[in-house]
Formats: structure tokens, sequence, C-alpha cells
């Protein structure tokens, strides 16, 4: 679900390790981003029933919510995960704090901002210079 | 009693207004500046400029307090629906109730446990129907998460049930009359009712069992 950036690479790849992957995005022009593919396409929104169904959401084995509002994805993840039973559903959500309070709620999410939070933190306290005030 | 409204649109600010005037207190919140701009000059600090969605702004808002009430009526269903989980799930807010914008998305509400939503267009088209009954059979009121319906049929001339005593009147396993409509005055039925042409029926009924008592009554 989301076709963008992040959707599409994570398209491309399962798709070259064999999954019967679809692609859904709102702009036609997103399956651009794929390359030559071989996949499904639905133009359309995750949040309109008929547009999952015809994805394939009854008879699919996982999701990754991938579009650009933290919302939707919180709402589509959930709609996937209740409706038609996924139990492999993972979605994208930009604020830290959203991620973590659905994902203390059963929904997996992913936040990039957190990850890049702790990345940069971690090469600073990885780099030898000393921070200023300690000794040695 | 404390009520935060999420959305500062025609419907959250009117909102906002008619509760300030009965004697509650009211956070507003708004994410768009012009807008939270007007409403600041208007209502000073019950308005508060910010994502309703961001938990952080929620607790800039007193949702820890919690509110008695959380009204989440931005016009975003999506955003609704998040505003609505994470008052009712992370803050235990005891009543929270939620705008549907696109009568669509009201399953999603549903599934995700929002029990109490109002969607104007559903309500309108509910009013035209009753103006204009296409099938014969009106839908007065939805208990969607009890399980009850309450609707209103048409008895017209040669109907199934027209000049029957409601005692003989098979209907289908979870539906029961309840009140006949004639001349504008509504009597509670009795086993000795009759139903005559012309009449207005009203109904409880399980759903799924519309088209069956549609039949039944209405042919």
């Amino acid at each position: 679900m989301g076709c963008g950036r992040v959707g599409s690479s994570v398209a491309k790849d399962l798709a070259a390790e064999g999954w019967d992957v679809t692609c859904v995005d709102e702009d036609e022009g997103a399956l651009a981003r794929l390359g030559e593919w071989r996949g499904g396409f639905v133009v359309g929104h995750g949040m309109d029933l008929d547009v999952l169904e015809r994805a394939g959401a009854a008879s699919a084995d996982a999701a990754v919510v991938a579009t650009d509002g933290d919302n939707s994805n919180i709402v589509i993840g959930q709609v996937l995960q209740r409706r038609y039973g996924l139990s492999c559903v993972v979605a994208r959500i930009l604020d830290p704090k959203r991620a973590a309070f659905f994902g203390s709620r059963g929904l997996r999410t992913v936040c990039p901002t957190q990850t890049a939070i702790s990345t940069l933190s971690d090469v600073v306290r990885s780099c030898s210079a000393v921070p200023v005030g300690t000794d040695g | 009693m404390y009520a935060l409204v999420a959305g500062g649109g025609k419907v959250g600010a009117n909102v906002t207004r008619s509760l300030l005037r009965m004697g509650h207190e009211v956070t507003l919140v708004e994410q768009r500046r012009d807008r939270f701009e007007q409403l600041e000059a208007e209502l000073g600090p019950t308005a508060l400029l910010g994502d309703a969605t961001e938990i952080h702004i929620l607790e800039l808002a007193g949702i820890a307090r919690p509110p008695e009430i959380v009204l989440a009526v931005t016009g975003d269903d999506e955003d609704n629906i998040v505003i609505s989980q994470i008052a009712k799930e992370g803050y235990a807010v005891p009543k929270a109730i939620a705008r549907v914008n696109d009568p669509r998305n009201q399953q999603h509400f549903d599934l995700l446990g929002i029990t109490q939503t109002v969607c104007a267009t559903s309500g309108l088209l509910g009013l035209v129907e009753h103006e204009v009954p296409e099938h014969g059979l009106v839908k007065l009121l939805e208990l969607r998460s009890e399980g009850l319906e309450v609707v209103e049929l048409l008895v017209k001339g040669g109907a199934p049930v027209a000049g029957k005593r409601v005692a003989g009147i098979s209907l289908p396993e979870g539906a029961t009359l309840v009140s006949v409509m004639r001349n504008g005055v509504a009597e509670l039925v009795r086993a000795d009712t009759v139903v005559r042409p012309g009449d207005q029926v009203i109904a409880v009924l399980k759903p799924g069992v519309e088209e069956q008592l549609r039949r039944a009554v209405v042919g």
C-alpha cells in the first residue's frame, strides 16, 4: 500500500525474491517507480475496501503499508489485520509517539524517524571524542 | 464538564461555541494556522494550534486529565479514527464521538471500535429517503453496536398486511411491529390492532431482516 520510494523498493525487493506482489497507489504514475513490473498494480486509496479487495487483501500473506500519511497507514494497517485477518502487517509511521502507541496495541510499526534518531545518537556515541566536561 | 474538540472547521467551531455558552470548559485544537488565528481572536485560550493526531498536542490540550468527552470532528476520517482511538484506548476518555465525512468509511469506524459516530451525509440521505421512500422501508434509527434498528414502512392497498389484525400477521424472526401511525397519530400496537392501507407502521428489528420484513409488510 503506497508505491512511493519506500513502497516501490520493498515491492521490487520482494518480487525479486519470488513473492507475488501487488502495489496500490492513488497515482497511476507511481507505476513508473517499479521499472519493468510483472506484478499487480491497483490505482486507488487504501481506505476503499473495493481497492483492498482488488489488491487481494483477502488472500494475502503479508502487507506493507507505506503511504505518505501516518494516519492513513494506521487505519489501513488495522483494517487489514482485523477485517482480513492478515497476521503479517507492517505500517510505516513517521511520528515516533504514534508509532509507539499503535505498536503497543498490536500493530507492527516501523518508524524511520526513531531509527534516524537512534542511529545518529549511536554514531556520535561511538566516536572516540570525549564529551565536553568529562574527565579522562 | 471538560471537552476536547479536535478540528476547528464549521462543525468544531460551532460545537465549541455552544459548549462554552452552556458553561463547559473546552479546548479546541486546529492545525491550520489561518483558521487557528481567527478562532483564537474569537475564543482566546480555548483555541490551541496543532495537529490533534499528535500525542504531544493532545497532551497539551489536556487529554491526560482526561476530558469527559472528546469530539473528533476534523474533515479527515483517518484523523478522526486515530484521535478517537488514542483518546479511548490510551487515556481512558469515557466518551469519544467522531465525525464521519465519507459514509463509505463508516465501516472502518465500526471495525475499530468507535461506536459513537455522526455522519451528516447519511443523516441527510435518511431524511431524503423518508420523504421519498423508494422501497417502502425507511430506517429511523440504527443502534449499530447494540444490533437493533427501528424502521418505518408505508402500507399501501393490496399490501400483505392491509386489513389484517396484528396477531394474524406473520413476520420474520427478529422483527416486531411496535406502532401504527394513522392520520398523524401514532398508536402502540396491540394484538387486535388492524393495519389499514395508508398506515405507517413502525417496527423494531435485528439488522439483516429488513428485506424479509419489507416483503412481509409491504409486499
